[in-house]
């Protein structure tokens, strides 16, 4: 059997150009981003993952709907939004500051230490507090939404959660993220 | 069709590849390849944007933009549909921001 000749690098990069261009023309044209967020958690360090991710993705224009549900209710709760705590029980990543073992966190104002410290940092960087993160997000036009079930649970009515947040069951939220990226934190 | 974008180099995403060369000429023929229409507002951000870039040497974020001028939030997405980060840097002839807010 006769062997091929070998392709030159030039020729095989072409090649595989023309693979890629064949590959992306037959794909359907590019529809709109679309990312949907769970927020479950209510510490204050945990507050700021969903939040961060949810404004970068309208910075860069793609549809964003963030389902806030059991402790994340918190971050959309009008009482609780400026009073997120960090808890330094059982939290094992308390650097860039200092490791506080789990026996010593219980100690009555440790809490409070930790938490002061860590929105010094947030406000250094420039991160708004939790309450006008909400109101950047909805500027922004993210859509907001409190669990039902949630708010059920902790008595909460519409009128605890900050102006421009809707309520939603777990279905609907996954209707409206049908073909979109989910996350959840 | 001769433009004033031919004498200059883009990269494939589009942003300008040497702000140097940005003029307001360009930023307007960039506006209309991207099917927008400019109006003063818009220049308030653009105008900020190159400010910011002389000063510190990178595009803008949105929050830089909404602390340091008078346009709200809600005014720069309605003014940059589609997203306000890089559209308003891409008009502005400079590279995608980098910051996170």
């Amino acid at each position: 059997m006769v062997k091929a000749p070998l392709k030159t690098k030039a020729a095989v990069k072409q090649t595989a150009k023309a693979a890629i261009k064949k590959v992306a023309a037959s794909l359907p044209a590019k529809a709109p981003r679309k990312l949907s967020i769970i927020a479950s958690k209510g510490s204050l360090d945990m507050a700021y993952p969903p939040l961060i991710l949810a404004n970068a993705a309208r910075m860069s224009g793609i549809e964003t709907h963030v389902f806030f549900t059991f402790w994340g209710l918190d971050m959309i709760n009008k009482k609780k939004m400026n009073k997120l705590n960090v808890s330094v029980v059982g939290n094992p990543s308390m650097h860039p500051w200092f490791h506080i073992p789990t026996l010593l966190g219980a100690i009555p104002g440790m809490s409070a230490a930790a938490t002061w410290m860590m929105r010094r940092e947030i406000a250094k960087l420039d991160f708004p507090p939790v309450g006008e993160f909400i109101e950047l997000l909805l500027d922004a036009g993210a859509h907001l939404y409190g669990c039902k079930m949630s708010m059920d649970m902790m008595k909460l009515t519409t009128a605890d959660l900050v102006d421009g947040a809707e309520v939603l069951g777990a279905m609907e939220f996954m209707d409206l993220s049908e073909g979109g990226q989910i996350i959840f934190v | 069709m001769s433009s004033v974008l031919e004498k200059v180099k883009f990269d494939p995403e589009g942003f300008l590849v040497d702000p140097m060369t940005w003029t307001r000429e360009i930023g307007e023929a960039i506006a209309k390849r991207e099917g927008m229409q400019l109006n003063a507002r818009h220049w308030v951000v653009i105008n900020f944007a190159r400010e910011y870039f002389t000063q510190n040497g990178e595009s803008p974020t949105p929050r830089n933009i909404t602390k340091n001028t008078d346009v709200t939030t809600k005014e720069l997405y309605e003014l940059f549909p589609g997203g306000p980060a890089k559209l308003a840097a891409k008009l502005a002839g400079l590279h995608k921001p980098t910051g996170c807010i």
